[in-house]
């Protein structure tokens, strides 16, 4: 059995695993309920000034029946007292000593910041998340992503509670801005311990076509929200390998967005992330998640005899480069299996209209296949013309059998030439520009 | 003993509900995006009448019920009563792709259901009689499946049909031989409206041969369909067959459809003659009147049943009793009356003969006797109304399947009077191929079928359309795990 335990910035937990600040992350019975389920830490729902929320305020984006594959909010920090917030943590802390619990803080001036930076330590937080992200209702008063948007805001508050705090202290970003790096740089320089990322994503999840209001509705009308949920995970990776591979940002990193379960965590985690959070699929599935996303990372390290989180955290971070440094000489074709090929058709009716043309459907005789696959005897077959096929990969991701369809590689006999090689031998005479694609 | 009904008609009416349940709205949607929407999808060959299955069971899942509705009937007018009781499991659902990434295959019959009840519920109309009509007349005979498949689809093309139906009401088997259990005749009656709506004039209680000849038929219309369908249920040729309590199982069912289901009379000791699916609606249907002992009698074995493996399943579930190498040789008279029935056990000579064993006789108790055999080719109806008609050897007549043109120009045939008897689905598409055959007769014109566009187009494989060739799912199965395993002595994936 790996070693799931966690230094992360000097906040120790049994686990990478914790919750984010979010509706399951409110009370301290929630918590409770949490670290019995197996959390390892827990970020508290972000405490400041308490604020007056609305109903409703979730969306959904429901794929084919697939419900919450994205999700939305309009919903504000916490509505409890700061008093409630800082009592309950306490509680908690006396209970799960070695469990991690970290305030999260929106504050409106540098008093303020200092005062709350000051209540969390007394009251036994582990660390402090500053939340810089919340990417509606906070910002319209100035705090939230409107922070978040601004690296030099956000490096001048993150001073102000550096200069006080004694614990940890974890930026979290937004991802609502251009530049990611940006922000988690600014965070670098005012002297943080670590980011986190991401928060929300402004959103719209859908127009209500009987009443052309958008969902919440909150008498007839709606406002922008926050995005999350397993269909943001290819936004928050992407940032967060940016993060990780900025040698200007090096410090851990708390991965955060669409998490649900243990391989999502160690995608993250291979793109360098120390923990990982999760919102949405709690408020989907509830706290008893976390078991698979224990047992399945512990499975999986083993697997990889890997010891601990560490053997995995920034493996793949170096395989990202950028596009001009990919192989122009490698080439893939598509290749179909039809032994396992179901004769649905999908691959070639895909590449027909969506990609080069370049399956045809034959008679299985012709392919001295017998009767071919499929349930209809003699019914034509795909099969990829290999001379043309561009290597796109779509067909085998629309393709609904595992690993019917294989690319496989085909040796071009060249040597590996990037775009900027390219561009040089061009430039040198050393070869004509490549003509392009009839 | 003369027999009685046995049951109330609330208890009657329970036995008789849908078996086949509607699918709720969520349900629907669920499986519906199960489908994997595929291209030139083997469901869609499966079908005769070459239903767009994805392209329905998408507009399902997009909640566009009503286009969905739309999908279904431009390809088959009886697409309602098709969704009840077509055996799927050979047809569509049994060409699923599903099957071999070890899924349940989609509930195609039900989908189509719940789309086409749909629009029924809510008096939806998605099928409009087309703007321009040709002035063309074409006489159609016979309302069954085949007539109403041909009507429907001409007066889509712009002809003015006349359908001639000899019985009180339209429909033909479908109104009068459906188990009941799977469809009402008043949504049979529907269909016929549907049909009408479309500008079709149906002339019910109009036999042709007797109250107007084929000559008449020539010489006031441009072109004839012939969608007779078979004749009554053959003779055993029994002592004893003509008491009171043998009946024809086709009359027994028919007389379910027109009568109060608590006047039916039935048997306590039902048996039943034969082994296909007629003598298993039959058995079924006697089980849900009240009778306590239901006997089907097969002369051969239970692999030699022609009734569908799910019927015969059906039929073991309403606790029907077999009886099988057994063939009736008398009927126990007792002063005029049914009581019992007299069986011989049957074996097979060397030369593939049936033979009644010698001495093994035997007395079976019972007090009715369906008698479900195989119904009468058309040979003699036929001859008096188109004399010059050619008929096949086996008494069905002579046709292109894919035109259901006959040897005589301008008559066109198809259903059960052209197939020797297949189903309700199978009557459609050939009344569909038979009009498409008239249309290329009378306009010079072939009309495009549906089909899925391809660049490869019908010839390199993308047909779309079972119309052309429909297959029958389990028939090719069978054909393909033979070939599997005499080629590569064993199945790779039963
Ligand atoms: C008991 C039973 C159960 C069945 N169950 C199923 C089932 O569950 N599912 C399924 O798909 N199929 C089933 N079938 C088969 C199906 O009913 C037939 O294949 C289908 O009805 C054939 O259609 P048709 O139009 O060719 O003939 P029919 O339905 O027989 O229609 C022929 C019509 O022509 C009329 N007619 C005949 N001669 C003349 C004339 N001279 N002048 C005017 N009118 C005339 C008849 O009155 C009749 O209305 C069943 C059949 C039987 C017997
Ligand atoms: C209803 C809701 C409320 C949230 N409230 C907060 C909050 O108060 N403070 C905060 O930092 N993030 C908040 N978040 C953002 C989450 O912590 C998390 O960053 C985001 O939802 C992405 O993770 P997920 O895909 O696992 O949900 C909230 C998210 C949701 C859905
Ligand atoms: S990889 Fe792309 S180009 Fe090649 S067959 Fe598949 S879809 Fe077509
Ligand atoms: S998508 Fe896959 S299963 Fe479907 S036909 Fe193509 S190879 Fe076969
Ligand atoms: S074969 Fe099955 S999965 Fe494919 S389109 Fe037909 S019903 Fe849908």
């Amino acid at each position: 059995m790996a070693d799931l335990s966690v230094n992360f910035a000097g906040i120790r937990s049994p686990n990478p695993f914790w919750v984010a600040s979010g509706p399951p992350s409110n009370t301290a019975y929630q918590t409770h309920r949490a670290f019995e389920a197996g959390w390892g830490g827990l970020v508290w729902k972000t405490i400041g000034t308490p604020i007056v929320n609305v109903s409703s305020r979730y969306s959904a984006l429901d794929i084919g029946g697939q419900r919450m594959v994205g999700f939305n909010n309009i919903e504000l920090i916490s509505d409890r007292s700061p008093e409630v917030n800082f009592r309950e943590i306490a509680e908690v802390k006396k209970r799960w000593p070695h469990h991690a619990v970290i305030a999260s803080l929106m504050c409106e001036s540098r008093e303020q910041w200092h005062d709350f930076v000051r209540r969390s330590m007394d009251a036994g937080a582990d660390g402090i998340e500053l939340n810089y992200g919340c990417p509606h209702g906070m910002c319209e008063r100035g705090m939230g992503s409107a922070v978040g948007q601004q690296p030099l805001v956000a490096e001048r508050i993150t001073s102000w509670v550096m200069e006080v705090a004694k614990i940890p202290v974890i930026v979290k970003l937004t991802p609502n801005i251009t530049d990611i790096t940006a922000a988690a740089r600014a965070a670098k320089r005012a002297g943080a311990n670590a980011i986190s990322l991401i928060n929300t994503i402004n959103s719209i999840t859908n127009v209500n076509l009987d009443t052309f209001t958008s969902e919440p509705a909150v008498r007839g009308m709606s406002s922008h929200g926050g995005y999350c949920g397993p269909a943001v995970k290819p936004i928050a990776l992407n940032m967060v390998q940016s993060c990780a591979a900025d040698p200007d940002v090096r410090m851990p990193i708390s991965g955060i967005g669409g998490i649900s379960n243990w391989r999502d965590a160690a995608e993250f985690m291979a793109f360098g992330a120390g923990t990982v959070q999760v919102c949405t699929a709690i408020m989907h599935h509830g706290f008893r998640i976390v078991d698979d996303m224990i047992e399945g990372l512990n499975a999986y390290l083993d697997e990889k005899k890997m010891r601990r989180i560490d053997d995995l955290c920034g493996r793949a971070v170096a395989n990202v480069t950028t596009w001009e440094n990919l192989d122009l000489n490698f080439r893939q074709v598509a290749r179909i299996n039809h032994d396992t090929c179901i004769g649905c058709n999908l691959c070639y009716i895909a590449c027909e209209d969506g990609a080069h043309q370049c399956i045809d459907l034959l008679h299985p005789d012709s392919l001295g296949l017998d009767l071919g696959p499929g349930r209809v005897a003699h019914k034509h077959v795909p099969k990829v013309r290999e001379d043309d096929c561009v290597g796109c990969n779509l067909c085998t991701l629309v393709c609904p059998v595992d690993q019917c369809i294989k690319m496989v590689e085909v040796p071009t006999g060249k040597p590996p030439m990037t775009w900027s090689d390219y561009q040089a031998k061009v430039a040198s005479g050393e070869m004509k520009p490549i003509p392009p694609h009839h | 003993m003369t027999l009685k009904p046995i049951l109330t008609a609330d208890e009657a009416s329970a036995n008789m509900a849908d078996i086949q349940l509607p699918m709720r709205q969520m349900e629907a949607r669920v499986e519906a995006n199960r489908c994997l929407y595929c291209f030139d999808a083997p469901c869609i060959h499966a079908c005769p009448t070459g239903i767009d299955v994805p392209a329905f069971i998408r507009k399902i899942a997009s909640g566009n019920e009503i286009g969905a509705a739309k999908t279904i009937l431009e390809a088959n007018i009886l697409g309602a009563s098709c969704a009840r009781i077509c055996p799927t499991k050979v047809l569509c659902e049994g060409a699923c792709v599903l099957h071999d990434r070890d899924e349940k295959p989609i509930e195609i019959g039900r989908l189509q259901r719940h789309a086409t009840d749909f629009i029924n519920d809510r008096g939806i109309h998605v099928l409009k009689p087309p703007a321009k009509t040709n002035g063309k007349k074409v006489a159609v005979v016979g309302s069954g499946p085949a007539g109403l498949g041909c009507a429907a689809e001409l007066a889509q093309l712009g002809y003015a049909v006349t359908i001639f139906e000899k019985s009180k009401l339209p429909g033909g088997l479908n109104t009068y031989g459906i188990a009941f259990y799977k469809l009402k005749p008043q949504l049979s009656l529907d269909e016929a409206e549907l049909v009408k709506d479309l500008g079709v004039e149906i002339r019910c209680g109009v036999e042709i041969g007797r109250d107007i000849t084929g000559a008449e038929l020539q010489r006031d219309f441009q072109a004839v369909f012939l969608g007779l369908g078979l004749g009554n249920g053959n003779q055993l040729g029994l002592p004893g067959e003509n008491l009171p309590e043998v009946l024809d199982a086709l009359d027994f069912i028919e007389q379910i459809h027109t009568d109060p289901l608590h006047e039916i009379h039935v048997g306590h000791h039902v048996v039943v003659i034969g082994g296909g699916n007629t003598a298993v609606d039959a058995a079924t249907q006697s089980v849900r009147l009240g009778a306590k002992r239901v006997t089907m009698v097969y002369r051969r074995g239970e692999s030699q049943m022609s009734a569908y493996e799910f019927e015969y399943e059906k039929a073991k579930h309403d606790s029907v009793h077999f009886q099988f190498d057994s063939m009736p040789i008398g009927v126990v008279d007792v002063q005029g009356h049914v009581a019992g029935i007299r069986l011989a056990r049957t074996r097979m000579t060397a030369d593939g003969k049936l033979e009644m064993i010698p001495g093994s006789e035997f007395t079976q108790e019972c007090d009715m006797i369906l008698k479900a055999v195989g119904q009468e080719k058309r040979i003699e109806m036929v001859r008096k109304i188109f004399p010059d008609l050619a008929v096949a050897d086996n008494g069905v007549v002579a046709r292109d399947p894919l035109t259901g043109a006959t040897n005589i120009a301008h008559i066109f045939v198809g259903g059960d009077c052209a197939n020797g008897g297949r189903e309700v689905v199978n009557a459609v598409g050939e009344g569909k191929k038979a009009a498409h055959g008239i249309h290329t007769f009378l306009a010079g014109e072939y009309a495009t079928l549906p089909t899925q566009p391809s660049r490869v187009g019908v010839d390199g494989g993308a047909t779309g359309c079972g119309l052309h060739n429909p297959i029958r799912a389990h028939e090719l199965e069978e054909q393909w795990r033979a070939n599997r395993a005499t080629k590569n002595g064993g199945t790779s994936r039963g």
